[in-house]
């Protein structure tokens, strides 16, 4: 070969060992330096930005997300934007805002479609089943059904009305003899599609739309509701044990002897408690 | 490095193919590099103007006429390492980037479509007329390298495509494609502040001594199929003008004087951009396009001269 290198100098084992260790703490400043500038910028997503459907959690996301911009191009609403350098949301992401223009919900789905990464989840095929968000109603004094009229806007607006948000009637105690429709979100229907919030007459939303982080609290994993394990159980769980006798509290009922008074209050004790108390 | 074949008072690097040949003849390389920049950025243009869509996208990953997808290998690596398997579309669409790179020689990324390019030659031959050429930080040519290695480890760690956080070459060219010049915003600053590092920083340090992007480009370079050849280097007459204008001037010396070693006459090193800006400058023709394996000490043409002549030229 013509073009062998024979002039290599020698490198003594010291140098070599110092210049790698040199190279190696310059490689772990870059990556501290890079690492906390992701880090800051990871947490922006403001809450009124919402994802496209079938966009994966948001850490996966920006693992998975190369900022192109495909999706954008493929809503046929111009629902979509990227966000803009020095914007609060994560730069070159794909977000919309649904008080400006809402996800449509289409039923190709064009922006999973479009999506070259996964970023956007291609096993979302029925938009039906999205979770962009949850519509959350947050302004109780502010919306008119709240205030006894008939408004009803977000609830004719939803795509999945009566599923995703349905009137729960109430009395009205203000007028005494009329009823209270409150529009009323459930979680495992809502979209996140913000239809409602964008079509909300009042100057602020009433109701919006939430990362679901943000929307939904959440039990702790230990709790049980008694109702429901009694329906899945088909029946009491404690059948045949009888009622359980929980230890009693508080004054010691009457077996103990000379503990009431005669007037049938418990007895006083010299230093001015009562006898037979346990706490 | 004044021109030495050419007595006139006013020199300057390609002055004389200007002589000889014309303007065009001796920028000819350079204006079809700026075209081909501008065509990069064209492209992703025609769709939201027109309605027409031949490319979507941004320069990350895009789709042409709606069958043929490209995607940034960087970038695609940066998620794997993250932890994401791409689907088919990215993994195609890098793979066909990588295999044009591969073909056509890696960092030719840099130098026909990075919009920085033009950026980073302005501010460098702004330098040159300040006098600033010798100013500023100098850096290894591996720094860009350890760079990349850094933004492979961060995006391990961190899970994300960490170098889509900051990179300016995608910042610059999303904000043009998709916010347009009327709401770039702070596109102009991302803008602003590379030409000043270009500028001020030091000689290309931007596009030769950080940029992780071309640091992968550059190692692809080095198994590339089409390399730059000075294959007519018997001709040189030691102007030193592909020197003053070539980007990586390192790179040259190993083919157009490496017979003394012998060495074959094409330029190996993968920091090599294929700009062929060399090609533009040069009065005797000595550059061309040729392929990696055409190497060999025969594979010199022969120049005016004949081949004995080139022995007595190096005596």
């Amino acid at each position: 070969m013509t073009q062998k290198h024979t002039d290599h100098k020698k490198i003594s084992r010291r140098d070599l060992l110092g210049n790698t260790a040199k190279v190696g703490c310059g490689v772990g400043l870059f990556s501290l330096t890079l690492s906390s500038l992701v880090h800051e910028a990871q947490g922006k997503l403001p809450a009124d930005a919402i994802r496209p459907p079938g966009a994966i959690a948001e850490d996966d996301f920006l693992s998975a997300c190369v900022r192109c911009g495909l999706c954008v191009r493929d809503c046929p609403y111009d629902t979509l934007d990227l966000a803009e350098i020095g914007s609060t949301s994560v730069t070159g992401t794909p977000f919309f805002n649904a008080r400006t223009i809402p996800c449509e919900m289409c039923d190709e789905i064009w922006c999973v479609v479009a999506c070259p990464t996964g970023a956007l989840d291609k096993s979302l095929t029925n938009i039906d089943d999205a979770k962009m968000g949850v519509a959350v109603l947050v302004g109780h004094e502010s919306c008119l059904n709240y205030l006894g009229l008939r408004c009803d806007v977000c609830y004719r607006v939803c795509p999945l009305m009566d599923e995703a948000i349905s009137l729960e009637r109430s009395a009205n105690l203000r007028t005494g003899k009329h009823a209270i429709f409150i529009p009323t979100v459930h979680s495992d229907k809502c979209t996140g599609c913000g239809k409602c919030e964008q079509s909300c007459v009042l100057e602020e939303a009433a109701i919006k739309v939430l990362p679901e982080r943000m929307a939904l609290g959440q039990m702790g994993a230990h709790y049980r509701l008694g109702w429901e394990e009694k329906r899945k159980h088909g029946g009491s769980l404690i059948q045949g044990q009888g009622i359980y006798d929980l230890p009693d509290r508080g004054y010691a009922p009457s077996t103990t002897e000379g503990v009431l008074a005669p007037s049938g209050f418990p007895e006083k004790t010299a230093t001015g408690g009562y006898k037979g108390f346990k706490p | 490095m004044s021109n030495i074949n050419n007595p006139k008072t006013k020199s300057y690097p390609g002055s004389s193919v200007v002589e000889q040949k014309g303007w065009f003849a001796a920028h000819k390389w350079l204006i079809a590099r700026r075209v081909s920049q501008a065509i990069f950025i064209a492209v992703f243009f025609i769709g939201p103007l027109t309605g027409f869509w031949l490319v979507k996208g941004t320069l990350a990953s895009s789709i042409t006429f709606d069958v043929l997808p490209l995607s940034d290998p960087f970038i695609f690596l940066q998620s794997l390492i993250s932890g994401h398997v791409m689907e088919q579309s990215g993994l195609i669409g890098a793979l066909i980037v990588t295999v044009i790179y591969f073909l056509l020689g890696g960092r030719i990324f840099c130098s026909w479509v990075c919009p920085i390019n033009a950026i980073s030659d302005t501010a460098t031959w702004l330098r040159r007329k300040l006098g600033w050429a010798k100013t500023g930080i100098r850096l290894r040519r591996k720094t860009a390298l350890w760079v990349m290695v850094g933004v492979l480890v961060t995006s391990g760690i961190t899970g994300t495509i960490a170098w889509e956080f900051i990179n300016p070459v995608t910042m610059l060219h999303r904000s043009i494609v998709f916010g347009g010049f009327a709401s770039f915003g702070l596109a102009w600053a991302v803008l602003a502040g590379l030409f000043l590092v270009e500028l001020v920083g030091g000689d290309r340090v931007w596009c030769s001594k950080l940029c992780p992007v071309g640091a992968l480009y550059g190692l692809l370079g080095r198994f590339s199929l089409m390399k730059v050849s000075a294959s007519k280097r018997a001709a040189c007459n030691d102007c030193m003008d592909c020197y003053a204008v070539c980007p990586e001037a390192h790179v040259i010396s190993p083919a157009l004087k490496g017979e003394k070693d012998n060495r074959g006459p094409v330029i190996l090193s993968g920091d090599c951009t294929n700009c062929a800006r060399c090609m533009d400058v040069c009065s005797e023709d000595v550059f061309k396009f040729s392929l990696r394996n055409r190497n060999n000490l025969d594979d010199v043409r022969p120049s005016d001269e004949t081949t004995g002549n080139s022995t007595s030229r190096a005596a």
